[in-house]
């Protein structure tokens, strides 16, 4: 046997291990570009107060999730009533993204709809969802054509950033928060965010 | 008339390159400039419909653009094959941006600023894309370099094997024809070490 | 009940893939003529039970039998006949049957058309043929059981993903397989040859037939998949680069590569290492698609609902098909030297430096399908490789491939003179190149990939009717009629095959460099111009079909004031699935589709419509159809017949193999 002859044989088993290992891994999730970089500002009118509004950086100085909802998404639903309990253990302040809330919603079209109509709508759907389902956040924004969140790079809902006291964004979590990321991912990181300021 | 069989030969050739050209352009022609629909009864005719994007050289930029741009919530499409919200937020995105004036560069840098690489069809070519990009190239100049080496090889190997090969097929015969027992895979010619 | 016969048909069937794989293989070690005789049994045994359980499964789809979870999850009561007979296949479980249906189908014929075959040689052929399949029914029953009870059922089904509901699709996955699953003939001859140590011009001969067979099943198969696309998609496009399409991409250049490969070995025994590794690598891509589709590691629009247990027991399946040959061909590939010689300048020489660079472009396709993964599990970042890539990689390394391809058939085999050849060729290739840059300027579209695009395919025809003309004047004495029946059919299959490649690229740069595009608002009665054609909008009616409700537009094709046809794009709504599909309108022509699709509806009454003019297009299939006719000539060619008949008397006198 000539070490020649066994090069296809090395180059296969070299592509199987690749292969055995892309098992283990997602191809559907994507890492943010934005980690460590500054959250993309926004000023949004607020959920529970649509006549006023907030901006990100009313937040700095604080270690805190953004996280990204809205009536319509149905894994939403699944992380809601751990949101609620983080709530009620003042674990870490959650400031909500309400996306899309009415356009994003297949159900619904919204063409030939008015802006400031669809607003309302967003804010009645967004306001009696929370009512029935627990409102775990400092406060609600609403992102009524999507815009912020492709500032964010959200491709689908829901989706946690954490941002740090800068305003700098720390991780993202893809999907809804189970109680194991919640405990071996979020939690310590902002833990450490908050010794590190 | 005696012809020259080279000019022939350049005359037959140069009349068969019109003859493609003419077949390949000819049903183009055709389909030149619009002619106006002067068959239409003028009673049913409710007019020009009006086209659907404002600005169809925009459009037409837009959608090259959304063609190389992978959307992300789908299974693997572009932006400009998809009609998944995400994909026509983001077709929004692209269209707004390039009718305020920008560039399809800047354009691709708001996306991969927000989205990363990932949204990219066309991968930058950077230190882990080096082996992507290059790696047909190496395979070709591989391919090139063993192609040559083994044809080189080759005639020297076949000079020593016709060389030994009178001898190993006459053993061949006797083996044959003495008995015939050894097996016929051993005594074919094709191989031997 | 039925189901459950299926299933135990199954289980039978793997039960005598076992018997299939194991006793001949002992027998021919053992030279023993009983144990090896229990191979063709075996496989016609095995291929009853599959195909028995086959219609089992169909049954429960046909019966719309809901407590069968498969036909509970892709089939629906409203659904055509016809679809719930192809939706069998239209999911993971179902086309696994399918794909173990085809290589069971592959063995049966092999065991049919291959009496001659020396009957070691035969039995060491089932009996890899036979492990392949024990992998497959195995992987089946243990990962992927089509014939699981959804207990207690329920009263109806989702129905077949609406996307497959088309004729297209009715042909395109048994044409697929049966191509995919083909390369295993090749492969399994390979095998034997590596194990009884006798790879010689017989065993390529033999080879040869199958393997193009295959490759015209996988050409058909591809094609007529991009043909779906094209109409089905709704915008007219055919080929997208997708890691699924590339799956079956890459067999099939490699596949190419094998049949011009297992030429040379026949009829000048060279390259026989080569050869085996191509034949040995064909399949094994083919196991790599198969493993792409269906373990999840590689987003597509194709792949099935993906399970990480069914991705290991295929990778499994993989590394020891794939594995246990590779080590069987390193330790016998260095008995492989030799064969006859040639001159750098040869026939031989330009068809191994294409297969250099089939093989070339395809470990490209392999790079660029495979690269995010590689990236990803270096965790260096996650990219997307699309068709910008491709194309780009693609173009440079076909183009040499075309001007090869038509070079090779002008030298001599052996021997050849290399500046006489070019000097006869030459005027051709300036001519096309003339033809090609002219051409894209008389259509007003001078780029260089279009003057490229055309040159190339003006180089193909010319050199093919030049080659032909060659062919004939060869017997310069004879009649018109004699010169023409001096041909053989493999010389035809050859230049039908090569042409068909002209016609194709001609399709390809037409309708990339010269297509149009219009969308527009469409009323009553209003019309929109694109590319000389007038559109006239007449309305929607409903037109819903048994399991879908549609919107159907009537859009009058006009053309110099005279009215071509009647174009009726639908709106679909499948019921079951509440998912929306279009389906466009054709008007086909030899030189120009025009292509409609009606989308959606606006508030002030008037339909969105796309309007497409794609000028050639059809040409890319016509070239395909010439591509599959040219390897049916090539394997239906008498001299496979004549020489197998010769072979199987040399089998009698024992002494086969001894080649001259």
């Amino acid at each position: 046997m000539k070490a020649k002859f066994l090069v296809p044989l090395l180059l296969f088993f070299g592509l199987a291990g690749f292969l055995a290992f892309g098992l283990t891994l997602n191809p559907r999730e994507v890492p943010s570009p934005l980690i460590d970089k500054p959250a993309p500002n926004f000023r949004l009118a607020r959920l529970d107060q649509p006549d006023k509004t907030f901006a990100l950086e009313e937040m700095r100085g604080q270690v805190w999730l953004l996280n990204v909802w809205a009536s319509w998404c149905v894994a939403c639903r699944q992380e809601h009533p751990l949101l609620v309990r983080m709530a009620e253990q003042k674990l870490v302040p959650v400031v909500g993204l309400n996306y899309k809330e009415v356009r994003g919603d297949g159900a619904i079209s919204v063409r030939g709809m008015a802006l400031e109509a669809e607003t309302a709508m967003a804010v009645e759907r967004g306001q009696r969802w929370l009512k029935d389902h627990g409102d775990p956040y400092l406060l609600s924004v609403m992102d009524i054509d999507g815009r912020i969140g492709i500032d964010f790079g959200v491709y689908g809902v829901p989706e946690t950033f954490l941002i740090d006291r800068e305003g700098r964004i720390r991780y993202k979590h893809i999907g809804p928060i189970t109680p194991e990321s919640l405990q071996t991912q979020i939690l310590p990181k902002v833990e450490e965010l908050r010794r590190a300021g | 008339m005696p012809a020259d069989p080279k000019l022939l030969l350049a005359v037959r050739h140069g009349l068969a390159a019109g003859a493609l050209a003419l077949l390949l352009a000819a049903p183009l022609q055709a389909a030149g400039p619009a002619s106006v629909p002067d068959g239409l009864p003028a009673a049913t005719d409710a007019g020009v419909a009006p086209a659907l994007a404002a600005d169809p050289k925009l459009e037409a930029d837009m959608m090259e653009l959304s063609h190389k741009l992978r959307c992300l919530v789908c299974q693997n499409q572009s932006i400009a094959e998809s009609n998944a919200p995400l994909a026509v937020d983001l077709r929004n995105q692209v269209r707004e941006q390039l009718a305020a004036g920008k560039d399809k560069d800047d354009v691709i840098d708001y996306l991969v600023e927000r989205y990363g690489d990932f949204v990219l069809y066309e991968p930058p070519f950077k230190a882990a894309t080096l082996l992507l990009w290059l790696g047909p190239l190496a395979l070709l100049l591989g391919g090139a370099g063993w192609l040559g080496w083994r044809l080189r090889r080759r005639s020297v190997e076949v000079a020593t094997e016709q060389a030994l090969s009178a001898t190993d097929r006459e053993r061949a015969r006797t083996l044959l024809a003495g008995g015939g027992d050894a097996a016929p895979d051993t005594a074919s010619p094709e191989f031997r070490k | 009940m039925i189901p459950e016969l299926g299933h135990f048909a199954l289980i039978l069937a793997l039960v005598l893939s076992l018997v299939q794989a194991v006793v001949p293989l002992v027998g021919a070690q053992r030279n023993s003529a009983a144990l090896m005789a229990v191979g063709r049994p075996a496989a016609q045994g095995q291929f009853f039970f599959i195909l028995f359980s086959y219609v089992c499964l169909t049954w429960a789809f046909i019966q719309s039998d809901f407590s069968v979870q498969l036909a509970a999850s892709n089939s629906h009561s409203e659904t055509p006949l016809m679809y719930k007979i192809t939706g069998v296949w239209g999911n993971h479980e179902g086309s696994l049957l399918l794909w173990a249906m085809s290589l069971s189908l592959w063995t049966v014929a092999v065991t049919v058309f291959s009496r001659h075959l020396p009957d070691a040689f035969l039995a060491r052929v089932l009996g890899v043929l036979g492990l392949v399949s024990a992998g497959f029914i195995s992987f089946t029953l243990v990962t992927s059981n089509p014939f699981e009870r959804l207990l207690p059922g329920v009263a109806e089904g989702r129905d077949l993903n609406p996307l497959l509901q088309d004729p297209g699709m009715i042909i395109h996955p048994p044409l697929l397989y049966m191509g995919y699953v083909g390369f295993s003939v090749a492969f399994a001859f390979a095998i034997a040859a590596l194990l009884s140590g006798r790879l010689d011009a017989a065993w390529a001969r033999w080879s040869r037939p199958w393997t193009t067979v295959a490759w015209v099943f996988l050409t058909a198969g591809i094609a007529v998949g991009s043909g779906w696309a094209y109409y089905e998609l709704g915008w007219g496009g055919w080929w997208f680069w997708d890691p699924v399409e590339n799956a079956s991409f890459m067999p099939w250049l490699l596949g190419t590569a094998l049949m011009h490969s297992l030429a040379v070995t026949e009829k000048r025994g060279a390259f026989r290492s080569w050869t085996v590794l191509l034949a040995i690598g064909a399949f094994s891509l083919s196991l790599l698609g198969t493993f792409l589709v269906r373990s999840g590691v590689i987003t597509s629009v194709h792949a099935f609902a993906t399970d990480p247990k069914r991705g290991l027991y295929i990778l499994a399946l993989l590394v020891i098909v794939i594995g246990a040959s590779l080590l069987l061909y390193a330790a016998r590939a260095n008995k492989l030297m030799g064969g006859g010689s040639f001159s750098l300048v040869s026939r031989e020489t330009s068809l191994l430096a294409n297969n250099v660079l089939l093989t070339v472009a395809s470990a490209s396709v392999l790079l660029g399908t495979l690269y995010p993964l590689f990236l990803d599990a270096l965790n260096l970042g996650k990219i997307s490789v699309g068709p910008p890539y491709f194309e780009a990689v693609f173009v440079p390394l076909m183009t040499p491939v075309v001007v090869l391809m038509m070079f090779g058939p002008f030298l001599r085999w052996k021997d050849d003179d290399l500046l006489a050849e070019v000097r006869r060729v030459a005027p051709i290739f300036v001519a096309s190149v003339a033809i090609g840059v002219g051409s894209a300027w008389a259509v007003d579209h001078l780029t260089w990939r279009t003057a490229l695009g055309l040159s190339l395919a003006a180089w193909v025809v010319l050199a093919s009717l030049r080659l032909l003309a060659r062919r004939l004047g060869e017997r310069a004495g004879a009649s018109a009629g004699s010169r023409l029946r001096s041909i053989t059919a493999s010389w035809w299959g050859m230049w039908l095959a090569h042409l068909g490649i002209g016609i194709f690229i001609i399709g390809v740069t037409m309708v990339g460099s010269l297509d149009r595009h219009l969308d527009v608002k469409m009323k009553e009665g209003q019309h929109a111009e694109l590319a000389g054609y007038t559109f006239v909008f007449r309305g929607v009616v409903d037109a819903d079909g048994p399991n879908y409700d549609a919107a159907r537009g009537n859009i009058e094709l006009v053309r110099d004031g005279r009215v071509l046809g009647m174009l009726d794009p639908e709106k679909r709504l499948y019921r079951a699935q509440g998912m929306p599909m279009t389906e466009a309108a054709l008007d086909i022509g030899v030189f120009r589709d025009v292509y409609v699709s009606l989308g959606e509806q606006l508030e002030d009454g008037s339909w969105i419509v796309s309007l497409y003019y794609k000028p050639f297009i059809s040409w890319i299939w016509v070239g395909c159809v010439l591509m599959g006719l040219g390897g049916i000539f090539a394997a239906a060619d008498r001299r496979y017949r004549r020489l197998a008949a010769r072979d199987a008397a040399a089998a009698v006198d024992g002494r086969v193999g001894a080649a001259a």
